[in-house]
């Protein structure tokens, strides 16, 4: 390149000036930049001076500028919510200060509850319980009728609330021993057992069968005498055809010689007492729910819906 | 412009080294000093600690499967993200994560809050068959974790390397690392978990996460960590750190 900038020169072709660079022969045309570019490019200066003053832009040794308009994304995630509880709260308000009974009552609280718990619902009860709440091995079904803690709305709270074996304090918690493992049965024991079980089921089953005894002197305490279940333990009725953990005859065995003890994750402290109590009312209204009745029958008999049991 | 001076720079290739070592200098210092003033951008919160070895080893288990490429750990302050995953992401949560998993595609969902979120075991249904309770799941099955025992011989080594780069592990914790592993995975209620507590925190989780007792599977391990993820702050008293930034 040659250092002599006075050797600009008028190119004949296009009538512009050189650069008055020149490489081994090659010269340079010194055309202007484009105007909208050069503009663009001005404009972008401005903004990006406009910028460093007004939002928070320049690292400092104490952190960083701050900003002329204070802006955060946290204060905009604030205002957000604020804008979203403000569209909710003529229902929401009155939800809050309402009892489960008085909401049931009330269409458009009820309707407002059932739409809130759906949403709720699939984000985060979903993913165990499945998108339509059919359940899969493990995780209980929460369409049909059968509860193993209990299917009335408070029941159903509860259970959301503080979850089942959750840790919490206040968690629904009980623990089936398991038979074979720990060597309270021997091997025939649990299958003549799991014989009668199954048999229950299918209305097979009689006293006379050698797994009857067994039954009432190892599992009738939790699960009843006629085997219908025990809702206090979260035991369930070993009638019906419902079975969480797989309904053949290996499954059972394995349920007996290893017991479970599903964990639900207790939920009042993740998602606030107002949403646990939408997701109460939602699932109360999947298809089970049942209804709430004075106390005092309760005690006498616990299983207030006894309705054939549906299939799997 | 002086045309000639630049024709000096250009000619003369050890000046024209300085004056790029010069401007390389200048930049370097303007992305690198910041960084030693993190600590100012990091929100002072109670509660972060540092993974106890089982949920490290996890951690090693989370990177070496790629759960990043399609898991994001990064809970942005946006209106949905928070009402769909909870309280968004705070820098000191992933300030002992080396590196960081804040991720940048979210093929699955977000992972930072999903401690807690769901029982043990449907981590261990779902990482050995995800199609058995998520239908809709595209993710790979992971179930081979459960046959393989997790690599905690060394972990008081990767414990040492953490504290280099500033994660606070003590002396006790090195020395105790392989010992809290064990503990923790088997959750035993015969063997004394007490140390790990008192190192860790009470709130420190030690059970038999995959259902295998007896053993320290990477599924053990990688379902420690799953659990621990974004449970650790005590957001009560976050609430008040951020209402005193507010008054300023």
């Amino acid at each position: 390149m040659t250092d002599d900038h006075k050797k600009v020169e008028k190119d004949e072709i296009s009538g512009v000036d050189t650069t008055g660079h020149e490489w081994d022969g090659l010269k340079e045309l010194n055309n202007p930049l484009p105007r909208w570019w050069v503009w663009v490019f001005v404009a972008c200066c401005v903004w990006a001076a406009w910028y460093w003053v007004v939002y928070p832009a320049w690292p400092t040794l104490a952190g960083a500028t701050k900003g002329s308009s204070g802006y955060t994304q946290y204060d905009e995630l604030k205002e957000n919510q604020a804008e979203i509880i403000e569209r909710q709260k003529a229902y929401l308000d009155k939800f809050n200060e309402s009892s489960f009974e008085e909401v049931m009552k009330d269409p458009e609280l009820y309707s407002f509850a059932v739409a809130g718990g759906s949403a709720a619902f699939k984000d985060n009860c979903a993913t165990c319980h499945g998108t339509g709440a059919e359940g899969s091995k493990g995780f209980p079904n929460l369409n049909d009728d059968d509860w193993l803690w209990g299917g009335k709305v408070g029941d159903i709270y509860q259970t959301i609330s503080y979850g089942i074996r959750s840790g919490h304090d206040e968690a629904r918690t009980s623990q089936m021993p398991s038979f074979g493992k720990d060597a309270i049965l021997k091997k025939e024991e649990i299958d003549s057992v799991v014989d009668y079980v199954l048999g229950l089921s299918e209305g097979k089953s009689n006293d006379k069968m050698p797994g009857y005894a067994i039954f009432q002197s190892n599992c009738a305490a939790c699960h009843g005498e006629d085997a219908k279940g025990g809702r206090d333990f979260g035991a369930p009725n070993l009638t019906d055809s419902i079975w969480l953990y797989g309904a053949t005859k290996e499954d059972i065995t394995s349920s007996v010689y290893n017991a479970h003890a599903g964990v639900m994750p207790a939920w009042q402290s993740r998602l606030g007492d107002s949403t646990v109590r939408q997701l109460a009312i939602y699932v109360h209204q999947l298809g089970g729910g049942e209804k709430d009745v004075p106390k005092a029958v309760v005690e006498t008999d616990p299983v207030i819906v006894e309705t054939a049991p549906k299939a799997e | 412009m002086n045309l000639k001076s630049h024709a000096f720079l250009e000619k003369n290739s050890i000046v024209l080294l300085l004056m790029i070592i010069v401007v390389v200098l200048i930049g370097g210092i303007i992305e690198i000093i910041p960084l030693f003033r993190q600590e100012t951008v990091i929100e002072p919160v109670e509660g972060m600690r540092p993974y106890t070895p089982l949920e490290l080893a996890g951690f090693n288990i989370y990177i070496r499967e790629g759960c990043y490429n399609c898991h994001s750990q990064q809970i942005r302050p946006l209106r949905d993200e928070v009402a769909r995953y909870g309280h968004y992401s705070l820098a000191a949560e992933s300030m002992y994560d080396h590196p960081f998993q804040w991720g940048s595609k979210r093929t699955g969902p977000d992972l930072a809050r999903v401690g807690g979120k769901y029982s043990d075991a449907w981590h261990v249904a779902h990482l050995t068959a995800p199609r058995s309770v998520v239908p809709e799941s595209i993710m790979p099955t992971y179930a081979f974790l459960k046959h393989n025992a997790a690599k905690i011989e060394d972990l008081d080594k990767h414990l040492k390397a953490l504290r280099l780069v500033g994660v606070p592990y003590t002396d006790d914790m090195i020395a105790n690392a392989v010992n809290d592993a064990t503990i923790q995975a088997t959750g035993d209620p015969s063997t004394d978990a007490s140390g790990l507590l008192g190192r860790y925190g009470s709130k420190t989780i030690a059970r038999d996460f995959d259902g295998q007792a007896n053993v320290v599977s990477e599924m053990d391990a990688l379902i420690a960590y799953l659990q621990v993820l974004g449970t650790m702050v005590d957001f009560k008293a976050t609430k008040e750190v951020e209402a005193e930034a507010m008054k300023k």
